[in-house]
């Protein structure tokens, strides 16, 4: 017994232990937690104002409507809807993410009452002349990126894991991107994108955070800078409704055509 | 004036019509008492066609204006079940057939589980290629609108859609057959002769009154998305007919035949290509049975010369059976076509697309462009033009039609 606590006491003081876990397992470590503090949501309803910003100042803004459905061992479905401009009223996208590989997507042209597939693969394309890319606005999976934990520091008085995801799939945009969450509540503040050749693109800042259910954080704001043409994209939340009772049948080609 | 029929059948159309839409107000009695979220919305706009040539056919005017009105009313039930009313109304300077009034849309959409019904006048769309839309029938062609048949007229029909895990099952019953539109003697854009669509010929008996069915399956699996139907009734396209009109002058006449057509269309998408194909077999029309088939690709260049631009190229053969007995001016083209997004706030937008017959010397180009302007406008800007149309060319009375289209719409 004494022998047995005696190896106990030197495995668990042995210095092996302590190192054992290197920066990329401690990235994916945080990836893993993050991800498992956003599961169990169902789905939820929100609306989203995009107001775009050009080097000049001026504005373009953009009313949306986003429903998502939560789908175990896949990524979510998720159907984004455009009131305004009003010349793209109807304007409606239904996005199946997957965790790895291409997501499958269709958008509904309301003039023409079309349906059409759309090649998902270009995930650095932009949405809706915003800022913000496709893979910036699609669900955030744990496969999608490999993980690399930087420091730790203190961004407007919170403490923060500061961490480096690099893409695993293709034709993303970026080398990679550098988060800052906290440690608290696991809630992203601050994402660095870096381009293709490595030079800093765009600072992704959330503000506002409320918590839904007791659990689920979400930011009432997210503003796009792009540092290398001076544009930006404030994207505000509002109205966000948990477990709506959307179902997988709110998420075919019959519900994009009569989404509106 | 709400469908261009015979005038000996105008009262009882009339009064069928008017029993329609008793049927679509009555089922929105029946669910008065659930909570309206009214929205009202559309566009208004004024459009020019300026052409480089002056007019060959006799009758025809040089320019034209025209003014166009498309306001829409939509609220949805808290089941989810809604109601749509689109009229469409447009005046043109230079074509009494162009100045027309169309509903577009009247639909009561009773929804259930995973059971759709849908009532009333209602367009459908069925397709995946760019530039010829062979398997798209349920509504007819609105020819005086523009020349690419991307405008339709709003067709009637009781359509009951389930949407399974295996699938999607549309049934359609469609009670009434509305005529193809075609350019008056003022306009351009029109064979030498003048359609004359008030003497239309029919093969049924019942004339527009011969109910249409038509049964589609349609899924998607992984990277592919099919779909497979069936249509028994009035063919959308008619067979043009020599004929004189009462004064003894040459026209065409349109005679809509009954028909048995299967279609099929298929779209795959690998990486940043998606492949397209869309087939029909047709029986009914003319002494043989046909079939006609398109196909293609598109590829997407993403933020090309590191800008936010994409840029795509769409390339499409079609390919009739008939050949130059063919109905349609594409029976054996190549289409080459660019498009680019601009993704700037303005959604601005070009297309580019160039035409080639495969055996003649025939060849046509197109420009599409859009650009909205702050919050409500949009302007199109559409310029075609087509070379070396030999006689025997479907589009060789339209030699000295190119064109430049300006419209300006502003969206409510």
């Amino acid at each position: 017994m004494i022998r047995v606590l005696i190896f106990c006491t030197l495995f668990f003081l042995s210095p092996l232990s302590v190192v054992a876990e290197t920066p990329e397992e401690k990235g994916l470590a945080i990836a893993v937690e993050d991800d498992k503090r956003d599961n169990g949501f169902g789905d939820f309803t929100a609306k989203m104002v995009m107001v775009l910003k050009n080097r000049q100042g001026e504005e373009s803004r953009r009313d949306i409507r986003n429903k998502t459905l939560e789908v175990e061992g896949d990524g979510d479905k998720s159907l984004v809807i455009f009131d305004k401009p009003r010349d793209v009223k109807g304007t409606a996208l239904l996005n199946f993410t997957h965790k790895t590989g291409n997501d499958d997507q269709w958008l509904f042209l309301p003039a023409l009452k079309r349906v059409k597939r759309i090649s998902s693969s270009n995930k650095s394309g932009s949405f809706m002349g915003s800022e913000f890319a496709y893979e910036d606005v699609t669900s955030q999976e744990v496969e999608k990126y490999t993980y690399k934990w930087i420091r730790d520091e203190t961004l407007d008085g919170k403490e923060c894991f500061v961490f480096e995801r690099t893409p695993t799939y293709k034709n993303s945009g970026y080398t990679r991107q550098v988060v800052w969450l906290d440690k608290k509540e696991y809630r992203i503040y601050k994402i660095d994108f870096y381009d293709r050749k490595n030079a800093l693109l765009k600072t992704q800042t959330n503000k506002d955070y409320k918590q839904y259910l007791d659990q689920y954080w979400q930011p009432n704001e997210m503003f796009m800078k792009n540092h290398q043409t001076g544009k930006s994209t404030v994207l505000t939340w509002s109205d966000y409704k948990f477990r709506t009772g959307l179902k997988d049948k709110s998420f075919n080609k019959n519900s994009l055509k009569r989404a509106r | 004036m709400i469908f261009q029929g015979h005038c000996q059948n105008r009262r009882r159309l009339l009064s069928r019509w008017g029993w329609a839409v008793l049927t679509v107000l009555g089922f929105i009695g029946l669910s008065i008492n659930t909570v309206f979220a009214h929205e009202f919305s559309g566009f208004v706009g004024g459009e020019a066609r300026v052409f480089a040539q002056s007019a060959i056919q006799p009758g025809q005017k040089d320019h034209s204006a025209s003014f166009v009105l498309n306001p829409e009313y939509y609220h949805e039930f808290d089941n989810g079940s809604s109601f749509t009313f689109v009229p469409f109304f447009r005046v043109d300077s230079a074509d009494d057939e162009r100045t027309h009034f169309d509903l577009r849309e009247l639909t009561y959409l009773w929804l259930h589980d995973s059971l759709e019904l849908r009532l009333g006048v209602r367009k459908v769309f069925w397709g995946v290629t760019e530039v010829v839309h062979l398997v798209d029938i349920i509504n007819q062609t609105d020819g005086v609108e523009n020349v690419d048949t991307e405008d339709k007229l709003g067709q009637p029909m009781v359509n009951l859609s389930f949407a399974r895990d295996w699938g999607t099952v549309d049934l359609f019953m469609l009670p009434f057959f509305r005529e193809r539109t075609f350019p008056g003697k003022g306009g351009r854009l029109r064979s030498a002769l003048v359609v004359d669509t008030d003497r239309a010929v029919f093969e049924s008996a019942a004339q527009e009154w011969h109910t249409d069915w038509a049964v589609r399956y349609s899924h998607f699996f992984g990277d592919f998305d099919v779909g497979l139907y069936h249509f028994i009734g009035t063919g959308r396209e008619p067979t043009l007919l020599a004929s004189t009109d009462g004064s003894g002058n040459p026209i065409l006449v349109p005679l809509y035949e009954q028909i048995n057509q299967t279609g099929l269309d298929v779209s795959y998408v690998v990486n940043d290509w998606l492949w397209k194909l869309e087939a029909i077999y047709r029986a009914g029309q003319g002494s043989e049975d046909y079939s006609s088939v398109t196909g293609g690709f598109e590829y997407t260049f993403t933020r090309i010369l590191e800008t936010a631009m994409d840029l795509g190229v769409v390339m499409e053969g079609i390919f009739d059976d008939r050949g130059d007995s063919a109905t349609t001016p594409l029976e054996n083209d190549i289409a080459l076509a660019l498009r680019l997004t601009v993704n700037d706030p303005e959604s601005t937008e070009a297309l580019l697309g160039f035409l080639q017959d495969v055996k003649e010397n025939a060849r046509s180009v197109f420009l599409e462009t859009s650009r909205r302007f702050g919050d409500n406008w949009k302007l199109t800007v559409e310029m075609r033009a087509s070379f070396s149309q030999p006689e025997s060319d479907l589009l060789f009375d339209q030699r000295a039609d190119d064109l430049l289209q300006m419209e300006l719409n502003y969206y409510f």
